[in-house]
């Protein structure tokens, strides 16, 4: 089911400046690989080596940070959206 | 540059105070204007979860937040402001290695003399630029 991807301004030009992508799949993971498809450019944004969530990377599910929610086996429905967010740090 | 409102400017340095003494952080939400000049509209402070003198990590629900009202507002989040609370308002190390858009705006607020010194940096390729900061 097509879910809304919002990008943050720092992933948007590896996926052609678009500011969302419309993705499918039943989990957060299934449309990650969604997005990677439409957009190479983004998997290791995304995701590690070994195919786990960027720790440099918050994905919220509507409201809710998806590292409470089963990270990528995170079911997701059409009307979901995900957004992407930086991990902002400092010193 | 970064166009900054007086009002702004005071709830950030309003906010750096109260966290005293452990740094401080928010996001800028504004617009980037085509000739490089930033307008800042709003400031959204965040919780430091690092909760810590030396370092800061923006709160990732706070962040979802100030994005919602960034877009509620027709705007984007600019960048990120933080204090340091025994240091010049200078990026250290770790801002730079850990600065997490190219273009974004990095305030620096230092708490380490009587007065607050606020400035304002790009951070591209692991090296940060000093630009200036226009009170409003």
């Amino acid at each position: 089911m097509p879910v809304d991807v919002r990008l943050p301004t720092v992933l948007r030009p590896a996926a052609g400046g678009a500011a969302k992508v419309v993705a499918e799949g039943e989990t957060v993971g299934e449309v990650f690989a969604d997005v990677v498809r439409q957009h190479p450019g983004l998997r290791d944004q995304l995701l590690t080596p070994e195919g786990t969530l960027h720790r440099h990377l918050n994905v919220f599910l509507n409201d809710d940070d998806i590292r409470y929610l089963g990270r990528l086996d995170a079911k997701v429905s059409e009307t979901d959206t995900l957004t992407l967010m930086p991990a902002v740090a400092g010193g | 540059m970064l166009l900054l409102p007086a009002g702004v400017y005071r709830q950030i340095v309003a906010a750096c105070l109260d966290g005293y003494p452990l740094e401080a952080c928010g996001l800028l939400i504004g617009e980037e204007g085509a000739s490089g000049e930033a307008q800042v509209r709003a400031s959204h402070p965040a919780t430091n979860a690092a909760a810590s003198a030396r370092v800061y990590t923006v709160e990732p629900r706070d962040m979802l937040r100030a994005d919602r009202e960034a877009e509620e507002i027709g705007a984007v989040l600019l960048g990120v402001w933080h204090s340091h609370t025994h240091t010049d308002a200078f990026p250290s190390p770790t801002d730079v290695a850990q600065a997490p858009d190219p273009g974004w705006h990095y305030v620096i607020v230092s708490l380490r003399d009587s007065e607050p010194v606020l400035r304002s940096y790009r951070i591209r390729g692991g090296r940060s630029e000093e630009e200036a900061v226009v009170l409003q």
